[in-house]
């Protein structure tokens, strides 16, 4: 039975004369599972990921990647593992085509299946009208399916995808997101994917591993980190500022108050919705510039376990999931 | 065919189709240093008329130039193209195949050294249209081109040991200057024998890059002589075993993995 795991226990990675990146990491990815790791710009993603693909060696601990040691056994972790590292890494002179040919090459295909592997890739990816084309004047999107599909090309067990969709536009994300799934779902494929976007982890990992500072601060199914955190939030903002102490003392009817900056919110007790907090401060007459109602999200998690906010989530932040209630 | 094989294949493939594709890389390096060569015969013609100059055709004793010049280009070549690999993290993907560091090194210098050979070829095919007569013959020719595959192999290496070393492309171009200059304070434009400046000659003299150019003219020029093609060749096999050496150290620091 193969082993698509990958464990880490106390994985540090200390650069001279800089801080410990990775702190002591302790994980476990399931075959076939997708596992989110979460965590602000210069938390230790990248470094653990170069750590597990065997491209750095760490300071301490020991990791095994589909059953091999990272750092005994590098060259049959290699030939297991698929990586689409930061920034994708293409050669601006070469066509779509020519890179596959190329990674079907260095990765021992045989002949009589290097042309055909490519294709499909090339068809899977969405890229087989472009593939002619020199790789410089592919779109973003583009380079990270392309980066996808050479990831690919030997049929890894275990797929290494560092902020995959860093810089893409929504509908290239969703894409890249069903491949991913699809990976996953259907060829029983492990993905460890980094992120710094709440909601690329909260939509496609089966878990989430949230680093902070090189170590992991939180780890669970998305729902129970959530739940950890507690009931929603219901957030208002004063048409008049005199009306914020009532507003204050109104709220805590509902729940236990909480806030910062002047923000005024309120933790909703069991039972309590947005409908109950807003006919009560309208039946006092106290008029709302804004009300909203927040289930916590991923960063609320981070938030809870650093006293941070996670850099860069407002971008990947769910809409739906915060869209403000206008009175 | 050997995985080691194939994988070189790919990698010389690449190198040869990234140079292909930039003419703005391809063409410099054959056009400038013929340029040059045309520009100091015409302007260099009467040092012919020195006493003991070796030859009456400014020509055929500056054709050698551009056989090391285009060698110098290709020491930038090879280390930019290394260093955008580094830079772009394409390395990296090189890196989480199979492929060995020796098998990447072959095949990278294996697209520099075939474009020092067209390019060498192009200089023989300048020679004969501007009336150059080979004095050692078409087996002196073959020769001459054994020589710039050698002499591209060993800047070619050197370029990459600088990309790998600093992984900046602006580093290796940083180099190029230098590397004219020693060509310049070299036997160049005239034989060492007729350098009346005492510096200057004891410069020429000490300098490596006489001795490659004299190779070559000696081929030109003079037909077979034993001492120049011994010390031309010695010399650029050292360059090829010291530059290679190094490019292997750097290549297996670069390329860490577990």
């Amino acid at each position: 039975m193969t082993d698509n795991s990958i464990v880490a226990e106390g994985l540090v990675r200390e650069f001279k004369k800089g801080p410990r990146a990775v702190d002591g990491i302790d994980l476990r990815v399931e075959p076939g599972e997708i596992y989110g790791f979460l965590g602000p710009n210069g938390a230790g993603k990248s470094t653990t990921v170069l750590m597990l693909t065997t491209l750095l060696p760490p300071t301490a601990g020991t990791a095994r990647v589909a059953g091999f040691d990272v750092v005994r056994e590098g060259p049959k972790v290699r030939a297991t593992i698929g990586a689409a590292l930061q920034e994708a890494a293409l050669d601006a002179l070469l066509t779509g085509r020519d890179h596959l040919k190329l990674q079907t090459m260095l990765q021992g295909l045989p002949k009589s299946e290097r042309k055909g592997r490519a294709e499909e890739l090339l068809a899977r990816v969405g890229l087989t009208e472009a593939a002619d084309r020199k790789v410089g004047g592919y779109s973003g999107g583009m380079k990270r399916r392309l980066d996808l599909a050479l990831a690919l090309v030997h049929r890894p067990r275990v797929l290494f995808l560092d902020e995959p969709t860093t810089g893409l536009d929504p509908q290239s994300r969703t894409a890249l997101w069903e491949e991913v799934a699809r990976l996953a779902g259907e060829e029983g494929v492990t993905v460890f994917l980094t992120t710094q976007y709440l909601e690329e982890a909260d939509v496609l990992a089966d878990r989430v591993g949230i680093i902070d500072h090189g170590r992991i601060v939180a780890e669970g199914r998305p729902v129970d980190l959530k739940a950890e955190i507690g009931r929603p939030s219901v957030h208002a903002i004063p048409r008049r500022e005199e009306d914020r102490a009532r507003i204050h003392a109104l709220l805590g009817a509902y729940g236990e108050p909480f806030g910062e900056d002047g923000d005024l919110a309120v933790r909703l007790r069991e039972g309590i919705g947005l409908a109950d907090v807003v006919r009560g401060i309208d039946a006092e007459g106290v008029e709302l510039d804004d009300v909203e109602l927040r289930a916590p999200t991923l960063d609320d998690v981070f938030l809870a376990k650093t006293g941070r906010t996670l850099e860069g989530a407002a971008e990947g932040t769910d809409q739906a999931e915060s869209a403000p209630r206008r009175r | 065919m050997s995985t080691a094989a194939v994988q070189i294949g790919a990698i010389a493939g690449r190198s040869i189709r990234r140079t292909v594709r930039q003419p703005a890389m391809a063409i410099p390096p054959i056009l400038f240093p013929v340029a040059l060569m045309l520009v100091n015969a015409a302007g260099l013609e009467a040092s012919t008329l020195l006493p003991g100059f070796p030859t009456d055709s400014f020509l055929a004793f500056a054709l050698a130039v551009p056989f090391i010049q285009g060698a110098l280009f290709s020491t930038m070549n090879a280390g930019t193209d290394l260093a955008r690999d580094i830079q772009t993290g394409f390395l990296n993907r090189l890196s989480l195949t199979s492929l060995r560091g020796s098998s990447l090194m072959i095949g990278q210098l294996s697209g520099i050294v075939v474009l020092g050979v067209v390019q060498a070829c192009a200089y023989v095919v300048v020679g004969l249209l501007t009336g150059v007569h080979f004095a050692s013959g078409a087996g002196g020719i073959a020769v001459l081109l054994v020589f710039a595959f050698i002499v591209s192999l060993g800047f070619g290496a050197l370029g990459s040991f600088l990309a790998l070393r600093t992984g900046s492309g602006e580093a290796v171009q940083g180099l190029f200057p230098l590397m004219f200059v020693l060509l310049f304070i070299s036997s160049m434009n005239t034989p060492r024998d007729l350098i009346a400046v005492d510096w200057f000659r004891w410069v020429a003299t000490v300098n490596p890059v006489s001795y490659l150019i004299e190779c070559v003219r000696s081929l030109i020029i003079t037909g077979w002589d034993a001492e120049a093609l011994l010390l031309g060749f010695g010399i650029a096999v050292a360059i090829v075993v010291v530059s290679v050496a190094l490019a292997s150290w750097a290549l297996t620091v670069r390329m860490t993995r577990t």
